[in-house]
């Protein structure tokens, strides 16, 4: 293996002591006077403070949100929607490389993956969508579509900028008004997010952005809007649909899973380790679609698991702003906790690790990629979401066993499927109970095409056509 | 008049393509709305329910496996043994529910309408639904709605027949295999349609259909960890169908809540989830991940 000189990103954004709440188009402190302070996870250290949003906050937001339903985002034509969607695509892309270090900053991700993937697909669902704006009398999902109102969402830590895209985008061209929680990790994104707004010169109250912690998820759940998006955990999926119940709103789910990647022993090797190391490791593992469970063919598993082991080897974990990293930091503390307990309950429960020697940063959250062999599906590794860079290899013998394993979970949000063999491909893709099957490939995104699970992965679509109908009365 | 003694027909329950009595061995009175008695129907009970939802489980596969243009026959074949029957379904709709004879044959015949129209979307709903996605890179991506599983339907309490068929085959068209609660104080007109389902090459556990109370049999269908939608359609009662669509909430279902509307595309659509499958188109993509 070469060694590679570190290649730091030099642009560093502008990064504030301290933001506010953006509301009604300003930008606030907390009614109750109340900040938190974001960290960078790559060493431990506090980046700026942000306000963060309570009950009172979150009515205002609302009601802001409704004002500029009723009297400017509701009655806006199609067209005219369209043009502020496609100014904030343009201007995402502008401004490309300040967003993709400050994520990389907040989030621990590798400045590779926010420059390559996140920002520019962000960008892509703004301009994706704007085009939707003054065409949804074509979306094929009812006679006249109407926008349901104000839409209150809340988003994760994995994908700071890239989940606020996927719910906004859509949102607002179907002519609904949004407020928005990020995660409390990860909130700088979004205010910078709220800035490009002002900047796009989008009419107050249209999009309003409250960071906060779980209280400020509730408050706005249960606050009046017209509709709930959200994207985390099945813990907390359960508890929003359960607050909604009885009421008039509208819910969409994009929550936890627990992805199979399904080797066959007709596979073409190679491209199949690279995928299953990209289904795993790509973003820590912190992706709710990942292919935390391996089922390899038994014929061919020592030798996938060798490949696998020596590709693992020369990842390269460290410093997310290094153009060279592959693996970056563990989100928080708390997460890496999380990680920690659950590989601790895989070697108590008997499964086999392996990591591969590395060296890591003394400071920050770190985890090494990690590799569970002798894997029972009755373990908790094998049955639970980590959520990070953790994969539990399983084997099968046949066709009808490997469908069978990876159908055996609540969860139901992606899978992956490896032969050269097409028939096998439809085959195995029409018996997985998954809202997004990858052939030959894994983890791959696109604002046209819809994304979501079944079962506990939750309901509604993002993305493409059929992503409409979460923000639509049809 | 004749003074042959009439045979009365026993009414029961229909589960796994079968017409068992309730497992409790309970029946209830039915009447008509002037309170003249019709009939015994069964009262099901919590062991009835799980019943029909494993009958409904083990059906499921083969249905959804089925190709549209067969489910569409066998839709279509309901509609023809309706109508060979509409006389007799028309005198016992208009029994149930006191409507005027003439009345209750146009609610039959309204019927078996929507059952042709529902027959005629299985082989047309995917491709309404689903396609190809223009995605920006190499690859063929494609979308197709898939049936849930097993759906839950509490059917309309006041429309025992039209009702009926309106909740029930969007969700069978679609795919699913569905455990009903026929409308409580009007069950007959229910269980002569299950006659009708058995008859017309429909296989046994698609169609499960209970008689009894809703407020005893729903919550059981409503918690049930193998039900993946829930229809609330014929739970009047607010205070109920908030408590069952807070239990449907613990396994996430999909739920219909009471009011929704009827258009039979966002019908179909309802008791669908969709599906995308990626796949490399081209050498430059054959390396396998975004890395």
């Amino acid at each position: 293996m070469f060694e590679y000189a570190p290649a730091p990103e030099s642009t560093r954004p502008d990064i504030k002591e301290h933001y506010g709440l953006f509301i009604d188009g300003k930008f606030v402190e907390a009614e109750d006077g109340a900040s938190f302070t974001s960290v960078n996870p790559a060493d431990g250290r506090a980046l700026f403070t942000v306000a963060e949003a309570g009950r009172a906050d979150v009515e205002a937001a609302v009601d802001a949100a409704r004002r500029a339903f009723e009297t400017v985002w509701g009655p806006m034509s199609g067209a005219e929607r369209g043009k502020y969607l496609f100014r904030i695509a343009r201007l995402l892309q502008e401004r490309a490389r300040e967003f993709a270090v400050a994520e990389s900053i907040d989030n621990g991700k590798p400045i590779k993956e926010t420059r390559d993937f996140d920002v520019p697909t962000a960008a892509q669902h703004f301009f994706y969508h704007a085009g939707w704006a003054d065409k949804l009398d074509y979306a094929g999902l009812g006679a006249d579509p109407r926008p349901l109102g104000v839409v209150g969402q809340v988003i994760p830590w994995n994908f700071p900028l890239l989940m606020l895209a996927w719910k906004i985008g859509p949102a607002l061209a179907c002519g609904n008004t949004v407020v928005l929680k990020p995660a409390e990790t990860t909130p700088l994104t979004a205010v910078m997010f709220a800035e490009l707004c002002a900047e796009a010169e989008l009419p107050p109250g249209v999009v309003n952005i409250l960071p906060g912690a779980g209280a400020t998820g509730a408050a706005l759940v249960h606050s009046p809007v017209d509709k709930v998006a959200f994207t985390g955990s099945t813990a907390v999926g359960r508890e929003i649909a359960k607050a909604v119940a009885g009421t008039k709103k509208r819910l969409t789910l994009e929550l936890g899973g627990k992805a199979a990647n399904i080797v066959y022993d007709d596979a073409a090797l190679d491209q199949a380790v690279e995928g299953v190391v990209n289904g795993i490791f790509f973003n820590q593992g912190h992706v709710c679609c990942a292919g935390s469970r391996l089922l390899v063919q038994e014929s061919i598993a020592a030798e996938v698991l060798d490949r696998l082991k020596d590709r693992v080897s020369t990842l390269r974990i460290g410093d997310p702003l290094d153009k060279n990293t592959d693996v970056g930091a563990i989100n928080s503390a708390e997460q890496l906790t999380r990680i920690q307990e659950l590989t601790a309950a895989g070697t108590a429960e008997g499964a086999e690790p392996w990591q591969p020697e590395c060296e890591l940063p003394e400071q920050g959250f770190w985890f090494r990629p990690t590799v569970f062999t002798e894997v029972q599906q009755s373990m908790r590794i094998a049955r639970e979401e980590i959520f990070g860079p953790v994969l539990s290899v399983l084997t099968f013998r046949t066709p009808d066993e490997a469908v069978k394993k990876a159908n055996n979970t609540p969860y139901g949000l992606s899978a992956g499927v490896w032969t050269e063999k097409g028939s096998k491909i439809l085959w195995t893709a029409e018996r997985l109970r998954a809202g997004v099957v990858w052939a030959n490939t894994f983890n791959q995104f696109d604002a046209a095409s819809p994304f979501g699970g079944v079962k506990e992965s939750g309901y509604g679509r993002e993305g493409g056509r059929q992503g409409l109908e979460a923000y639509l009365d049809v | 008049m004749s003074d042959r003694l009439r045979v009365k027909k026993t009414y029961k329950l229909y589960v796994g393509g079968k017409f068992p009595r309730s497992e409790s061995g309970r029946s209830y009175p039915v009447t008509t709305p002037d309170g003249t008695e019709l009939a015994n129907a069964a009262l099901a009970s919590r062991k009835d329910v799980r019943d029909a939802v494993a009958a409904a489980r083990k059906a499921h596969r083969p249905w959804a496996a089925a190709t549209a243009y067969l489910r569409g026959q066998i839709l279509y074949r309901a509609a023809e043994m309706l109508e060979g029957r509409s006389g007799q379904f028309a005198a016992e709709l208009a029994s149930s529910t006191g409507a005027d004879p003439g009345e209750a044959l146009g609610t039959v015949e309204a019927a078996i309408d929507r059952l042709v129209h529902y027959a005629g979307w299985t082989d047309k709903f995917a491709s309404v639904a689903g396609g190809a996605n223009p995605v920006a890179g190499p690859y063929f991506n494609h979308t197709k709605p898939e049936p849930l599983g097993v759906v839950g339907l509490l059917a309309p309490q006041d429309d025992p027949l039209l009702g009926l068929v309106e909740t029930i085959a969007p969700a069978v068209a679609a795919g699913n295999a569905v455990v009903v609660v026929a409308s409580e104080s009007r069950p007959l007109p229910a269980i002569g349609f299950a006659e009708v389902l058995a008859t017309s090459d429909l296989p046994g556990g698609v169609v499960n259909l209970l008689s009894g109370r809703v407020a005893e049999l729903a919550p059981w269908l409503a918690s049930h960890a193998d039900v993946n939608g829930l229809d609330l359609t014929g739970v009047d009662d607010p205070e109920l169908a908030a408590g069952l669509e807070r239990e449907a909430a613990e396994n996430l279902k999909v739920v219909r809540r009471p009011g929704s509307g009827t258009d039979s595309l966002a019908s179909l659509r309802r008791w669908t989830e969709y599906k995308t499958v990626w796949h490399p188109a081209g050498m430059a993509a054959a390396a396998g991940g975004g890395y």
